[in-house]
Parts: C-alpha cells; sequence; structure tokens
C-alpha cells in the first residue's frame, strides 16, 4: 500500500498545473464548471496536443505514451481543478481511444489513434435513442449492409458537443433478428457524410450541452466497424467503464468548491466571517471529508485500469457516489449564498460568477448521465457483490 | 499510488481471519462479553504466542518490528470477528504511547512484558464532560515531594477492571490555556486509593469509571513532558481514531457479507430477495460505504505509519467511517427484517459495537471540526 505519487507524478502534476496557471493569466481560459463537457476550444485543445497529454496511456507504436492510467488522472484532476476547456478531446481521449486500442483493427488504430492524439478527430458519442435509456441495448438505429458499405438510418439523442464533432462513435443494430443485445455493433462516422443532421438540445442551465444527431440512408465505409460484428454490446459495456470512470464525475464543479470556500471565509455576517458559523462549517467539512473519500474511490478504478483489466463494477460505484457529491456541493452552495444563489447573468450582483446556479441545475443530469445512479448500483450489486437478477 | 496489501500483509489478515473464526466463533464471543473479565484470558495468551501483542513493537523491546499499517490489518480482522479483547487498550493506547514519548528505561521495563502479552495496560484519559479536548481534563495531580498525588474521577476508561497499569492524563498546572499543564503518568492500577467500577454499555464492552483517591505516583513515573503531554495525548488520539475505524472498516466489512449471502438466499414472493432491485441498491451503499471506510482509513493508518503529519486525513477517516458504519448496519438491519433484531442472530454485536466506535476517540462532528480547521475555515 502507498498513497504516494512517485517523483516522476509529481513533478508532471506540477508541470500541468505550471502550464494551466501560465494559460489563466494569459486569459486563454477563465476556470469555469463543467468545462469538461462545456467548455468546447480547438484552440486549447491544439495547446495540448501540444504538450502530448491526448493518448497519455495509448500504446507508443500508435502515438501514445504508454504511460500509466494513474498518470492519466492526475492530469485530468488537475485540468479539472482549474475548469479548463477541455471537452473537444475528453470523450476520445477518455473513452474512444481506449476501444480501438482494445477492439479496433491494426489499419484503424494507425488511422484513428494518431489522428485523436493530433486534435483531428474529435468524437461524440452516438449511444441513446428516444426509445433506449437505460435499456440501452433496446437501440433501434440501423445499420444495414450494402456491399462494402453499412447503411445507416435512425436518430440518436444526448450527444455531447455535436457541433464540434467530426467524428461520432455510434452503436447501431446490425442483425434486427438477433435477440437485442446481440445484433449491435459499433462503427466510427464522419459527421460530415451526407444524410447527417445535428440538432442541439438545450439543456436546464440554457446550454447547448447535447445534441440529436439523425442519421438518414448515411453511407459508411464497412471498414470503419470496430470490433466484430454483432458483437458491439459486449464491447460498449467495455467503454461505458471508461465513461464512468473519470474525475470528471467527481471535480466537475472544483471551480465552484474554490470559490464557495473562498466566499465563506472572507463574508462576514454581523461580523463574522461565515465559515465560523457552525453549521455552515461543519456541513463545508463534511462536503471535504466526502470529497476526499471520493479521490479515492476515483484513484482506484485508474489502479483496476493499471491492473490492466477494463474497470467494471468499480467505475459504477465511483461514478454513482461521486455524482451525489456534486450534487451535494451545488445544493450547499446555494444554501450558502442564500438570495444571491437565484440571481443569473452578468450583473456586478452575481456572487462567485454565478457558478452556483448552473451546478444546481447542472447537477441533475450528472446521476444520469452515463448510466443512471439506479443502472450503476444494478451493477455494483449484480457484477460486484453477485446477486441474482431474478 | 497503490492500494493493495504487500504479500505478507496478505498473510496476516488470512492468518488472522483463520485463527479467529475458529477461536472466537459468535457462540464464544457472547461468553466472553458476559464473563466477569469481559474477554478471554487464554485467547488472550494464544493471541500473544501468535506474536500478535508485539507486533508493532521494535525487536529489541521484545516485538517484531512491524508497521502501524501491518497493525491496521490485525485490527480489521479483529473488528470483523467483534473480538472482545483488551488488545486496543494495551497495544495502542499503552504500549504504542510508551514508544511514543516514555524514556528508555520505562520502555524497556514495559513494553516486552505488553509485547508478551503478560501486563494490561490502558489509558484514563476522559472525565465527566465526555469531551476529547484539553479543557475536560480536571483530574489533578499535586506534587508532594518526589510524588505525585493524583485525585479525581476518569470515566469511560476502556478495560480498567483488568488493567495491570493506567497512563492517567492529569492536569499539573492552572493554565490560561488548557493544553498548557497536561501531564502523563504511569500509574500501577493497583495503587492504594484507585478504585475501579465497571459500566454497563452498549457494545457489552467493560468501560470503566475510575476515582483517583489521593493515589501516590512517583515523579519518575511522568511519561514525556511535565505539563505539556497534551500533543502526546493529540498523537495518542489520531492513533486510536485510525485504529478505531480500522476495527470498524472490519466490522463493516462483515455485515455487508452476511447480508450479501442472507439476500442470496432468503426467499420471498418465490425469489431470492436479493433480486429486487430495492434490496439491491440498498447493497451497494452498502458496498460503497465500505469501501469509502477502508480507503480513508487506510490513507490515515499509511501517513501514521510513514509518520506524516495527517490531522486531517485522520479526522477524514474518523469523521466518514464512524457514520458510515452506521449507514452500513442500518441498512443491513432493513435487509435482515426481523430476525436481525434479536439476539439469536449475529448481527446485533456489530450494531452495537457501531454505536460505540462512532462515539470513542471523537464522533463525527468533532472530527469534522478538525477537518475545517485544516481547510483554514
Amino acid at each position: 500500500m502507498d498513497f504516494e505519487f512517485s517523483q516522476e507524478q509529481k513533478k508532471f502534476r506540477e508541470e500541468v498545473r505550471d502550464f494551466l496557471e501560465a494559460e489563466i493569466r494569459k486569459g486563454t481560459f477563465k476556470p469555469s464548471c463543467d468545462a469538461w463537457i462545456i467548455g468546447y476550444s480547438p484552440e486549447f485543445t491544439r495547446k495540448i496536443v501540444e504538450r502530448g497529454w491526448i493518448g497519455l496511456t495509448w500504446p507508443k507504436e500508435y502515438g501514445g505514451q504508454g504511460r500509466s492510467y494513474i498518470d492519466r488522472l492526475i492530469l485530468a484532476e488537475e485540468m479539472l481543478r482549474y475548469g479548463a476547456p477541455v471537452a473537444c478531446h475528453w470523450f476520445a481521449d477518455r473513452q474512444v481511444g481506449g476501444s480501438l486500442v482494445t477492439f479496433g483493427t491494426e489499419e484503424q488504430k494507425r488511422e484513428f489513434l494518431p489522428k485523436i492524439i493530433r486534435g483531428e478527430a474529435f468524437v461524440g458519442l452516438g449511444m441513446s435513442e428516444t426509445e433506449a435509456g437505460s435499456d440501452l441495448a433496446s437501440l433501434k438505429t440501423r445499420a444495414t449492409e450494402d456491399g462494402d458499405f453499412f447503411i445507416i438510418d435512425g436518430q440518436k439523442m444526448w450527444t455531447s458537443g455535436g457541433k464540434y464533432m467530426n467524428y461520432i462513435y455510434l452503436v447501431a443494430r446490425t442483425d434486427p433478428e438477433a435477440p437485442k443485445h446481440k445484433g449491435i455493433s459499433e462503427i466510427l462516422v464522419e459527421t460530415k457524410l451526407p444524410g447527417i443532421t445535428i440538432r442541439p438540445t438545450i439543456d436546464i442551465t440554457g446550454s447547448e450541452a447535447w445534441n440529436e444527431v439523425f442519421f438518414d440512408n448515411v453511407r459508411v465505409p464497412k471498414k470503419y466497424l470496430i470490433g466484430e460484428k454483432n458483437r458491439g454490446w459486449y464491447q460498449i459495456v467495455h467503454q461505458l467503464a471508461y465513461e464512468r470512470s473519470g474525475m470528471e464525475r467527481l471535480m466537475a464543479n472544483y471551480p465552484l468548491f474554490d470559490a464557495i470556500l473562498k466566499f465563506a471565509r472572507e463574508t462576514k455576517y454581523a461580523g463574522k466571517p461565515l465559515a465560523q458559523d457552525s453549521l455552515i462549517r461543519s456541513r463545508l467539512a463534511q462536503l471535504q471529508v466526502e470529497f476526499e473519500v471520493g479521490r479515492l474511490h476515483m484513484y482506484r478504478v485508474a489502479l483496476v485500469m493499471d491492473e490492466g483489466r477494463a474497470p467494471d463494477w468499480e467505475a459504477s460505484m465511483s461514478k454513482a457516489y461521486a455524482t451525489a457529491f456534486e450534487q451535494r456541493l451545488a445544493s450547499l452552495a446555494m444554501d450558502i449564498l442564500g438570495l444571491y444563489g437565484q440571481l443569473l447573468g452578468e450583473s456586478k450582483l452575481v456572487p462567485i460568477m454565478g457558478m452556483a446556479p448552473h451546478s444546481y441545475l447542472g447537477s441533475k443530469g450528472y446521476s444520469l448521465q452515463a448510466g443512471t445512479s439506479e443502472i450503476l448500483r444494478n451493477i455494483v450489486a449484480t457484477r460486484g457483490l453477485g446477486l441474482p437478477t431474478e | 499510488m497503490n492500494l493493495a496489501l504487500s504479500e505478507e500483509q496478505e498473510m496476516l489478515k488470512q492468518a488472522a481471519r483463520d485463527f479467529l473464526s475458529e477461536k472466537c466463533p459468535k457462540t464464544a464471543l457472547k461468553e466472553m462479553e458476559e464473563s466477569q473479565e469481559g474477554y478471554s484470558p487464554p485467547l488472550w495468551r494464544e493471541m500473544a504466542e501468535l506474536g500478535w501483542m508485539g507486533l508493532v513493537f521494535p525487536e529489541k523491546y521484545g516485538g517484531a518490528g512491524m508497521s502501524f499499517l501491518d497493525l491496521a490489518v490485525l485490527l480489521e480482522e479483529m473488528g470483523r470477528a467483534a473480538l472482545p479483547s483488551p488488545y486496543f487498550s494495551s497495544i495502542i493506547l499503552g504500549g504504542l504511547t510508551i514508544l511514543d514519548i516514555a524514556n528508555e528505561g520505562k520502555k524497556q521495563e514495559y513494553l516486552p512484558q505488553i509485547a508478551s502479552g503478560e501486563i494490561v495496560f490502558t489509558l484514563a484519559l476522559t472525565e465527566a464532560d465526555a469531551r476529547y479536548e484539553a479543557w475536560s481534563i480536571k483530574v489533578k495531580a499535586t506534587a508532594d515531594g518526589d510524588n505525585y498525588i493524583i485525585s479525581g474521577t476518569k470515566l469511560f476508561v476502556p478495560d480498567a477492571h483488568i488493567a495491570d497499569y493506567l497512563l492517567c492524563v492529569a492536569r499539573t498546572k492552572e493554565s490560561a490555556k488548557a493544553e498548557d499543564g497536561i501531564t502523563i503518568f504511569l500509574v500501577d492500577a493497583k495503587s492504594p486509593g484507585i478504585n475501579c467500577t465497571v459500566l454497563k454499555t452498549i457494545a457489552n464492552d467493560k468501560l470503566g469509571e475510575v476515582v483517583f483517591d489521593q493515589v501516590k505516583v512517583p515523579e519518575g513515573n511522568i511519561l514525556g513532558e511535565k505539563d505539556r503531554g497534551w500533543p502526546a495525548v493529540e498523537r495518542i488520539m489520531q492513533r486510536a481514531a485510525v485504529a478505531k475505524c480500522c476495527e470498524t472498516v472490519g466490522g463493516m466489512q462483515q455485515v455487508l457479507e452476511m447480508t450479501v449471502d442472507y439476500a442470496k438466499e432468503r426467499k420471498q414472493f418465490g425469489r431470492p430477495i436479493g433480486s429486487f432491485q430495492a434490496i439491491q441498491h440498498y447493497l451497494s451503499n452498502m458496498a460503497t460505504d465500505v469501501d469509502g471506510s477502508r480507503f480513508v482509513t487506510y490513507q490515515a493508518a499509511w501517513m501514521l505509519s510513514q509518520g506524516l503529519p495527517c490531522r486531517k486525513e485522520v479526522a477524514v477517516a474518523k469523521a466518514w467511517t464512524g457514520e458510515a458504519s452506521e449507514r452500513v448496519v442500518a441498512l443491513a438491519h432493513q435487509i435482515h427484517g426481523a430476525i436481525g433484531v434479536t439476539m439469536d442472530h449475529d448481527l446485533h454485536f456489530y450494531t452495537r459495537r457501531a454505536s460505540a466506535a462512532q462515539v470513542t476517540f471523537g464522533d463525527a462532528d468533532f472530527h469534522r471540526e478538525i477537518v475545517a480547521q485544516e481547510m483554514g475555515l
């Protein structure tokens, strides 16, 4: 057992921090909540590319660096701590690349991994549909074979950052006759192909967080089938574990956490800092305790990956835990701000840049994305604890 | 960063688990709890033969020279077995304090006997105010020639009824600052003027009310510095809080496993209740609490073991684990149904211990305050 990082890891963390602080000073970005999922900045992603910070864990032969998942977690932790706009490359770096490494053909790896690493392929996710949410395997989007092509027809929902993405990692039905889990395949689709329409969905915070993606007779070369045909369900389960695994589930609102602590220290009521109010003090301390617990859950998941296996129930456990933490953080911030918490916009009366109401509203979705907390608990119970399903 | 136990620690864990499941079945546990001693002296001797009492002490004092982290593994197994024994009192509160602050002579005199299990130590810290703060220390020790005279009442002293020696935290000086004027005395429990009454407790462990009536203690029995004992008391409390967390994590793990087994076996509506989502979600919450508690507990144990400053990490561990264990046993009861709230079932051992552990060496509120201070609030 060892709770310390290696000297190289400590140096790496310092390097990432120095970089981010310098960029903030230069005005490249302002720390903000949810920047991993709504902070789209191709320019910032280019800077990350220059640093070589995409595909850290991927094999060197495809342009990766073969580094550990703990290293990647350190990088992610600092990006989130500073609320940096990393959304353009986040999904490909977090999960798509890993799927290609595990399931892709040699040709696909050689084509796409370097593209992702160079910031040329921003890959969105095409999973959920109107009738396929928690029951993802009931998806209806069809991929029909036609010579060397698949013809894609259907509709996806909740695709993050659609308009920035030049590829979509699509999960589609290739065998409608087979049982629902056994007729699904994964296909990498270029979004500029004819027949694709992307339409934003405005979320509860007013952000263009997600998109609907419509496929009408879209022809995709068969060589972009990832892994085995009709085995897509088993592959996507693997990818979903990576999707759930990351520090963004715990630290998406870290800038708010920082800001509300500062607010509590500096704001005085009746001559006394809020932080000295015993109730507020206790609630903030409890939040810190919960954060520390969550952080170790996240590190456990990374260590599982470093053992060379896909995180399974561990990622479900950490995500369900961490998103609940994020929701409590947002609620506590709103409680502390009181009447001011409801103010939106740029007015000088809006405290801490309006982060609290944004997080309060935005965090409602955290326990739904990438597996609802209920689905995640099912996974912990059945795959982790071995409970029967019937 | 690595969360796995070493090969040696895995071996220790397995050996402890095998030994305790054989020697400390729940039937024996009941007898131990109900006995006058509150533990089994023959079992205590067997534990000593296995080297458990000496595990954490340097070899020159008859120990095995293992680390606090190794000790954490053993404590977790003791918690899992719900073992009643004066191990915590004698090793964590007594022996490790002597190792920390006693002079060489005292170490040589007492540590080998503690390490062999021949003598039992405990700590007389808390009093009527029932707080773990310096201002609550009111038992007085007054200089009288080469001796000190200790008077006053200590409360909630674990294993006081069987202890051979007490480490008594007393006030030797009145001062504007409560932390100033605290001294730790090594007191022979058979000294005239000491009177111990065993209190009946929720965990059926033996806490004592110890009255010191003009108890004479040689000046040479001061451990550490006179009047400046409080920092040592804080270190005792850190070790004790983490050790309590280790025991608690062991208990939580056992409760989780018992409850998973029960949910798989117990059938209602023609199917195992563990197939119902409501039950699955409870169990998932329990597993999350168990794992989280283990992470923060071992983080703190590792830091203590490394000698790193860890005031915050210790507080995080105790603030979290105490409440988490109460949540875990509450859900275990809900899943077990009515059988779980009977004395025929084993669950009560853990419920009662979790409740006691939560308040011992600082409850969640106490430790949240420390976290708040460390956050600069």
